[in-house]
């Protein structure tokens, strides 16, 4: 007989062991990512054909650094959490797997990190 | 782990595909095209950072009519996506999971998926683009 309780016993399991941490992550994101993407997709039909003195002055327009850097902080989070999915659902070899796990958070976060530098490069430099 | 001589679920080619499991798979499907996507706006972004010439040559890349296809394709993913996944919502919410609703939904996400699509483009080459 074990001592442990219910709840004690089914937390920490999963195929990533973190519960509904993540299942939650990937809803707040997707919340977030409605009205941005929607927002995004406007921007980049109004900016077909822009050039880079064009898009520094729609980067500086009210509001636009803003929900650049708020779409790409949504964007790369929640493309880890659904990448992270597919890495559990079809690499079964634990060494590959834990490998492409490390990797697919890096490269979120290199990327994350670059556009936003980018953003603030573009927007406050020459 | 031994997987020894347990019987093999069916593979997914005896399946007829279904408005269901086709809309499934392609929401994974335009979850990994994105990721691509995704990349390819850090790239557009630091272009820009970089400096006005190398903005200019991916900004002719993405007017190339290679670059038009991915990112028609892009539009379509993400508008897909993205109404996909508010049907998925619903579904978390506990609404529209009868068979004929979740038919009807996946047939409506699909069709607004093509309209929003087209509308974007007709947008973006047509009135509004290159306004600034």
């Amino acid at each position: 007989m074990s001592l442990r309780s219910d709840l004690g016993r089914v937390r920490g399991l999963g195929s990533a062991q973190n519960g509904t941490a993540h299942w939650w992550a990937q809803r707040v994101t997707a919340i977030a990512l409605i009205p941005l993407s929607l927002w995004f997709i406007y921007s980049a039909v109004t900016l077909v054909g822009i050039d880079r003195a064009g898009f520094k002055i729609w980067l500086n327009a009210p509001g636009s650094i803003l929900l650049m850097t708020l779409f790409v902080i949504a964007l790369f989070y929640h493309m880890q959490l659904g990448l992270q999915v597919v890495i559990e659902d079809y690499v079964h070899n634990e060494r590959n797997k834990i490998v492409s796990l490390l990797l697919n958070k890096l490269v979120a976060v290199f990327f994350a990190v670059s556009s936003i530098i980018a953003l603030i490069k573009v927007a406050f430099g020459g | 782990m031994s997987t020894g001589n347990r019987p093999l679920s069916p593979h997914l080619q005896v399946y007829k595909p279904q408005i269901t499991s086709v809309l499934s798979i392609f929401h994974r499907f335009t979850g990994v095209g994105l990721a691509v996507g995704a990349l390819m706006l850090a790239y557009w972004l630091n272009a820009a950072a970089y400096g006005p010439e190398a903005f200019e040559r991916t900004q002719a890349f993405l007017a190339h009519w290679f670059g038009k296809l991915l990112l028609f394709g892009w539009t379509w993913a993400l508008l897909y996506h993205l109404c996909n996944g508010i049907r998925h919502m619903f579904w978390d919410a506990g609404l529209g999971l009868e068979l004929p609703q979740v038919r009807a939904s996946g047939w409506f996400v699909y069709i607004a998926s093509v309209v929003l699509t087209l509308l974007a483009w007709t947008a973006g080459y047509g009135m509004l683009g290159g306004s600034y």
